[in-house]
């Protein structure tokens, strides 16, 4: 079966939003980052995504305000285009397609209408040689626009944008690669050339790694790999050229920033700490330690009012120059391994996996953003390579997310294991997970797996260990002197031959546990802790284990590490299918009786999703991902959708999520579900001035609500009239751009009826304010829709929300009736029941 | 290339004494350098940065300060003198009371016509230079405290003078104070210590640079007595700044034992308004750095810890050469050990004391590379101090042990020796020659017959030794002419030839049997570091700073053979870029055609029969020629063998059982007998 062409892979968020330098707008009041295919503008003071500008079809690479107009950004990307961004209605205005792939962007306000950027060498591919052109942008009105006309700088510069700065106004342009460092002056047209050597007698490491020019001064710093930072001058003579060396990094400087009056530098590295130098008089210094993560770029904005550091664990910090963090924005950190499993919050419907060192994250999907951080550990990290520190490598959410089970584990240095295992009860009082019991060293090394037992009256959790056991432990109560306290204990000790367990599985509504000890897979019944049955399928020991569930929930299916995926019925107690398939991993829909399967082919990872009652998988797909796929969850959509596609219907209630080879979180998307995403981001701000949050939203409705209050007579004339509602025409014809407004002669009509007075009182005042909010909100989104559908302003949409919803379509009035019943005071029930 | 049983001594404590202060003559292209023990060097930079002349110091006298007046040297020191040089006899010339207590500092104005000095009790002194002296000119406004920096304006007319606190600026034709700058004591060392501005600087553009005990190089308008900038270099002291010629580099060295260059830029490229900016940091001492010096192309410093550092601007050179090479001068280049061949006896010459020790003995047939056991530890035979304050200037031992003879600048004393293994007596010897005043060399005749002794003026004397007494036989007077003192003498083994070598290049051979001068080798633009003559062939090899080699056949008055091959094929880039001059040369008395040269890092053996290594062939290549075969190996064996296993050494010589002594002077135990440096906060402690 082919994969249908409008299922597609993509990444969803949680991308890097740290892989180059983010980029103040000129107000400061907005922080421009890439972020995997798109750039994310946030807020700088409220931390929120006011805006995703997406477009480009593969890793942005870099980004960089239009010198010539500051409410414009320029983007490069991969794919070989460079686009212009209008940011603060977030709306593409031209694409500029340059053919190669480009690595960074830079820009001068001396250069108009040039862009540099950096291409690979075309002469040889096989050798990563990467050169600076000047690329000259066509000024052709096109949306899209080819633009050939380059012009190489600089040969042989390295990709990363930060060894290359441009100096003062324009004048030349500083590229650092290896011990080299070019300086190349534009008027004379002519490069210079100042090498270090690559290493001293006392094993100093002088490669560059970073390259910053002072914005008034001819001074260019440097920062090296041994921590050094050189600060040079007279660069534009052969010989006389000259620099002075300053240390406090140990290890090497990662980024370099001057501040745009040129009176302090900043840098950062691995010791995770911003360092403020004072120019002119270096020896005086400013620290801001304890940043959590290594710095990996730092920017200023254009009034030096703000820095921002941007770093390895996905964050980005915007520090007031007092050097006082003012807001942190997370995204998901991926690390270089992710050892637990990719789980869903329950509550939340977060997804829960490693995060900082030591820490669980909470990370909501729907909103792009991390929720908190979990110290599993709690023990101080040590920002030292070769340390032996305690690591989170497994976690277990029960089915209504009152217990978390986490094991940590630490290697110790006879090549034995540190193991504990904790559980962790959600305290409503403090809304966070709390730590109720630690169990030191559960098995005898290594915990294989873990699972909480899902229905039934007692929470149960089964470990088992490469000790040969499995072990059941429960909560129990005991009284001490403090009063009543619930911890967990061992109920039950299981073996099987003594073979070493793998995988363990609760059947959906926890009648069963099946653990596989190498390839035999037994089922037992918790509570007695009875051997109900064996299943076996040789060779190959058992990989992963997972029930059934929903209509399926009669079946068993098993993986083994010969790729055999095999289907045992319970009632008959014999194999019901199996197929020859190198499951790698194995994930079941919780909402659904679908089940995912990822197989390993050469060199990449093909999906399966089948019923285990049906022997057609409902969809598979070649080649997913490249590399091997680590981990996957299914996570529940917070709506459903309605497809009709018979393919893309195991999509509709919840999404599958995986992580691939090189650490990115990527999901599913069906091409209608993208179409109304891409619809509803182009919409227009409603208030360019302020930044748009939930809480600006709130506010901005709380005082138009008011507002209408007092003024009825307005409101009924700005609904009344089928054109667009008046104050919003004005308002959008001020405010938008010149160069994405309509042609003058199609406003002018509508400019001139907004003006008119007409009769007011036909619509019905009874409706309630709320319901008036919203039509006119969807006004708006209706006219900022550029094809101005002529349609009935309230309608259409809200009957879509309501199809949409499909499970239950409640009324507005019936909406309204709930919810007053909801905020009603029923604190007398209780009591009389207590009575 | 033949196998030597050698005597690895170690038991010499020689102890370099501290770097105080320098000065570099910029016409002559001399540095002259003053220890902490009143020793004054003058190294000569357009020669190998060869030590030139060393006067020897003296207990009373201690250098402060060191001048240049155009050729002539002066210093001043806390005996409150002003003292001129004679660098031909190399000993003081006269000493000036300033009658102001210590003095601190001098300096020199531009045109070379006054001196100032900075006295104890506050008074800057004006003296006038004279031909042969200088006379007292006048005071300056007397202030409070002392003064321990002075410099002239280029122009002659202002004076600034570093004090405590406080830096002042004087008015030379009138004497008075025209400006008072406050010098801010710092907040790293507490408050109550005072600030001393140990150095200071006036330039043409009338800015005053000036580097003080607070660690800051601070730069003021003298025009309004304003502080322009301060730039906080060191949490210690800085000691001593340094300018270039052009004012447009300055060097700053600290207690913490670097040296910070500044530099005089603009701070956008091409613009007329510049400004000083901290560059450059060195770091190659590990104790106070006192004496700077900016030379134009290599940033010299020197210290506590002893040693000279030249570490050439690379931007300043064109072509990468062997001047710019780090070096770092820490022995002298000239030998302070001397050896009785036939006795086994080796004396040790400290600036206060010689001292006699006796070689051991090891027993039994050792392997190549391992060492004996030692049957018989050295001794110490003798210790003998100097009489009167001078320091020793040059110390002799005769080959057969039995004569001592030493000299400083003011005396001679030749001391007899009775050692008959067990028991030792000393006798100084009464009555010398009333021509025996001082000596720049001494040297004895092969046999132990004939005492030679380089006097002042480029005199030789010739003393005959006997039991009974020593008589004054002859002296060689130069040829040439010249008065630049002798440095090197070197007697044949058959006593008739004596080569003796001065400062001027020249080297005079004499014949001793019939008392006249013999002929003057041909004369080379560079010093000879090291000479003698072979025992049979009476060829005169000789080794240059600049590490050419010549042979000079005495008898035929002309270069041998072997030494116009060796100008012909050159010698090997290795061997000319070597750091240090050679400083000795011995012959190896069981093959007539091998001799041995060393220096501070390597001694080797140079075969004369051997082909000379070409520009291309490996030069230290012994490791290679084991790996080969014994045929292959005839054709990659060239005349150089070389040794690095002992360093740094002081001395090599052969002894009559064709035993090797080496003498060697570990840095490490030098480095222990130094004081603690400064307190340095380290990175991870």
């Amino acid at each position: 079966m082919e994969a249908p062409a409008e299922i597609r892979v993509v990444r969803c968020g949680g991308s890097r939003i740290t892989f180059r330098k983010a980029v103040f707008t000129l107000d400061s009041k907005f922080l421009l980052c890439p972020s995997g295919d798109a750039i994310k503008v946030f807020s700088s003071s409220t931390e929120e995504c006011v805006h995703v500008l997406q477009g480009h079809a593969n890793l942005v690479t870099g980004i960089v305000l239009n010198p010539s107009n500051h409410l414009q950004v320029y983007s490069c990307s991969l794919d070989g285009t460079v686009k212009l961004w209008d940011f603060t209605d977030g709306i593409l205005i031209k694409t500029y397609v340059v053919g190669p792939s480009i690595f960074s962007i830079h820009v001068s306000k001396k250069h108009d209408g040039v862009v540099f950027l950096v291409v690979p060498m075309a002469s040889n591919k096989s050798q990563e040689v990467y050169q600076l052109v000047a690329l000259h942008l066509p000024r052709s009105p096109g949306q899209e626009v080819e633009a050939k006309e380059m012009s190489a700088v600089i040969c042989d510069i390295s990709p990363l944008p930060r060894a290359i700065s441009f100096g003062r106004e324009g004048e030349y342009i500083a590229s650092a690669k290896g011990v080299q460092l070019s300086v190349y002056f534009f008027r004379k047209q002519k490069e210079y050339r100042f090498s270090l050597k690559a290493t001293d007698k006392k094993g100093a490491k002088n490669s560059f790694t970073c390259v910053s020019c002072h914005p008034e001064d001819d001074c260019i710093a440097t920062g090296h790999a041994d921590g050094k930072i050189r600060l040079w001058r007279n660069f534009n003579q052969k010989k006389e050229y000259t620099y002075s060396t300053e240390q406090w990094h140990h290890s090497a400087v990662a980024a370099l920033t001057f501040s745009p009056q040129g009176t302090k530098l900043l840098s950062g590295g691995t010791e995770s700490v911003l360092v403020q130098w004072h120019y002119g008089a270096v020896t005086k210094k400013d620290f801001l330690p304890r940043l959590g993560s290594a710095i990996e770029h730092i920017s200023v904005s254009p009034d030096g009012a703000l820095y921002c550091t941007s770093h390895r664990d996905n964050k980005v910090i915007v520090i007031q120059s007092s050097l006082k963090v003012s807001a942190i924005i997370q995204g998901l950190v991926t690390g270089d391994d992710v050892q637990t499993e990719l789980l869903i919050d329950p509550r939340t419907k977060a997804l829960v996996l490693n995060g900082k060192p030591g820490h669980l994250q909470f990370y909501s999907l729907h909103r792009d953003k991390q929720l908190y951080n979990l110290d599993i550990v709690q023990q101080e990290y040590i920002h030292e390579s070769g340390l032996r520190q305690y690591g989170v490598v497994q976690a277990a959410f029960d089915s209504d997310g009152t217990w978390l089970a986490t094991v940590e584990e630490r290697a110790e240095e006879d090549g034995g294991v540190d193991v504990s295992l904790k559980l962790w009860a959600f305290s409503e009082a403090a809304h966070s997970f709390q730590l109720n019991t630690t169990i030191y060293m559960p098995h005898e090394g290594h915990i294989c797996s873990m699972c909480f037992r899902d229905g039934g009256e007692t929470t149960t959790l089964v470990t088992t260990g490469r000790d040969g056991h499995f072990k059941a432990w429960v909560l129990a109560e005991d009284t001490d002197t403090q009063g009543i306290s619930s911890h967990w204990s061992c109920e039950f000790v299981g073996d099987y031959h003594l073979l070493t367990p793998s995988a363990c599985c609760f059947s959906a509504d926890g009648s069963l546990l099946a653990v596989s000890f190498r390839e035999v897979v037994t089922v037992w019944r918790p509570g007695t802790w009875e051997l109900l049955a064996t299943f076996s399928q040789p060779p190959g020991d058992i990989r992963d284990l997972c029930f059934g569930r929903l209509g399926c929930s009669k079946f068993l299916l098993g993986t083994t590490t010969e790729g055999v995926l095999c289907c045992w019925n319970l009632l008959t107690c014999s194999v019901e299918w199996s197929t020859a398939l190198d499951v790698i991993l194995l994930q079941s829909d919780p909402l659904s009786d679908n089940m995912a399967a990822f197989s390993a082919a050469a060199g990449s990872t093909d999906l399966f999703v089948f019923k285990p009652s049906e022997p057609r998988p409902l969809y598979s797909q070649k080649a997913v991902s490249s590399g091997v796929v680590r981990r996957a969850v299914f996570a529940p959509r917070q709506e459903a959708l309605q497809s009709c596609e018979e393919s893309a219907q195991w999509l509709n209630r919840s999404r599958l999520y995986f992580l691939s080879d090189n650490m990115d979180l990527m999901t599913f998307s069906i091409k209608s579900e993208e179409d109304r995403i891409l619809a509803s981001s182009k919409q227009l701000v409603v208030d360019d001035s302020v930044a748009l949050t939930p809480f600006c939203l709130l506010l901005g409705k709380h005082r138009q609500a008011q507002r209408n209050e007092q003024d009825p007579l307005c409101e009924q004339v700005a609904a009344r009239t089928q054109l667009p509602q008046r104050s919003t025409a004005v308002r959008e014809l001020l405010h938008t751009p010149a160069h994405v407004l309509p042609p003058a002669s199609h406003l002018c009509t509508m400019f001139v009826n907004s003006l008119l007075i007409s009769k007011p009182g036909v619509r019905g005042a009874q409706e309630s304010e709320e319901e008036d909010m919203e039509s006119e909100k969807e006004e708006e989104m209706g006219e900022s829709e550029e094809e101005m559908e002529s349609r009935d302003a309230a309608g259409r949409p809200a009957i879509q929300n309501e199809a949409a919803d499909g499970t239950a379509s409640l009324s507005k009035s019936q909406e309204r009736e709930l919810r007053q019943i909801r905020k009603a005071d029923f604190s007398w029930v209780s009591a009389a029941l207590d009575c | 290339m033949g196998e030597f049983k050698v005597h690895r001594v170690r038991f010499f404590d020689y102890m370099p004494s501290g770097i105080r202060c320098m000065a570099f003559n910029q016409r002559t292209e001399r540095l002259a350098l003053a220890r902490l023990d009143g020793t004054v060097e003058i190294f000569n930079f357009s020669d190998r940065y060869f030590q030139e002349k060393v006067i020897p110091g003296n207990d009373a006298r201690s250098v402060e300060a060191i001048c240049w007046v155009a050729n002539r040297l002066f210093t001043t020191g806390l005996n409150g003198e002003i003292t001129e040089y004679d660098l031909e006899n190399l000993c003081p010339k006269y000493s000036v009371d300033a009658f102001g207590g210590p003095i601190w500092t001098v300096a020199c104005n531009a045109l070379g016509t006054h001196l100032a000095v900075g006295c104890e009790d506050g008074s800057v002194k004006l003296f006038e230079v004279l031909p042969e002296k200088i006379r007292f000119e006048k005071n300056l406004d007397r202030q409070k405290g002392r003064i321990l920096s002075l410099s002239w304006h280029p122009s002659g007319t202002r004076i600034v003078a570093g004090s405590l606190d406080v830096i002042n600026i004087f008015d030379v034709q009138s004497g008075h104070m025209m400006q008072r700058m406050l010098v801010d004591r710092g907040t790293v060392n507490s408050r109550t210590r005072e600030c001393v501005v140990w150095s200071v600087f006036f330039l043409s553009d009338f800015t005053i640079i000036s580097g003080d005990s607070s660690g800051k190089v601070q730069i003021w308008d003298s025009h309004t007595g304003t502080l322009n900038k301060a730039h906080l270099v060191s949490k210690w002291d800085v000691l001593a700044l340094s300018l270039s010629q052009d004012e447009s580099s300055l060097l700053a060295g600290t207690s913490e034992g670097t040296v910070v260059q500044f530099q005089f830029l603009s701070p956008t490229l091409g613009a007329s308004e510049k400004e000083w900016v901290r560059t450059r940091t060195f770091k190659h001492h590990t104790h106070d750095v006192r004496a700077v010096a900016e030379i134009g192309t290599a940033v010299v410093s020197g210290g506590v810890d002893t040693q000279l550092v030249v570490r050439p601007l690379l931007d300043k050179v064109d072509v990468k050469s062997y001047d710019t090479g780090l070096r770092k001068i820490q022995f002298p280049h000239r030998p302070l050990v001397s050896c009785a061949a036939k006795a086994g006896l080796l004396l040790f010459q400290f600036p206060v004391q010689l001292e006699l020790w006796r070689l051991g003995e090891g027993e039994g047939p050792g392997r190549p590379g391992h060492s004996l056991i030692v049957t018989r530890k050295p001794e110490k035979l003798l210790q003998l101090k100097r009489k009167g304050e001078d320091h020793i200037c040059c110390s002799a031992i005769s080959p057969c042990g039995s004569w001592v003879v030493y000299s400083t600048v003011s005396s001679i004393r030749l001391h007899r020796l009775q050692y008959d293994g067990s028991n030792i007596s000393i006798a100084k010897v009464p009555r010398l020659p009333k021509v025996l005043r001082s000596a720049h060399q001494l040297c004895f005749s092969a046999d132990s017959s004939r005492l030679f002794v380089a006097s002042s003026r480029s005199t030789v004397h010739v003393i005959a030794l006997s039991q009974s007494e020593c008589k004054y036989l002859h002296t060689f007077k130069s040829s040439s002419g010249s008065t630049e003192p002798m440095h090197l003498l070197a007697a044949s083994a058959d006593g008739r030839w004596l080569a003796a070598a001065n400062r001027a290049c020249e080297v005079h051979v004499y014949n001793v049997r019939s008392r006249k001068p013999h002929c003057i080798v041909p004369l080379y633009g560079s010093c000879p570091t090291a000479m003698a003559i072979h025992p049979s062939t009476n060829n005169l090899l000789m080794v240059h700073a600049d590490q050419l080699i010549f042979e000079y056949s005495i008898e035929e008055k002309q270069y041998t053979d072997w030494s116009r091959r060796v100008q012909k094929e050159g010698l090997h880039r290795l061997w000319l870029e070597r750091d240090t001059p050679v400083t000795g040369v011995t012959f190896n008395p069981s093959n007539a055609s091998q001799f041995l040269l060393h220096d501070t890092y390597m001694f080797c053996i140079v075969d004369q029969r051997l082909p000379l290594p070409d520009q291309k062939a490996q030069l230290y290549n012994q490791l290679t020629l084991k790996s080969l075969s014994e045929q292959d190996r005839k054709s990659y064996s060239h005349a150089f063998k070389f040794c690095k296993k002992y360093q740094p050494l002081l001395c090599v010589s052969v002894l009559e059982d064709q035993s090797v002594v080496v003498v060697e002077r570990p840095l490490l135990d030098i480095a222990t007998q130094l004081p603690a440096p400064v307190r340095q906060k380290k990175f991870a402690t």
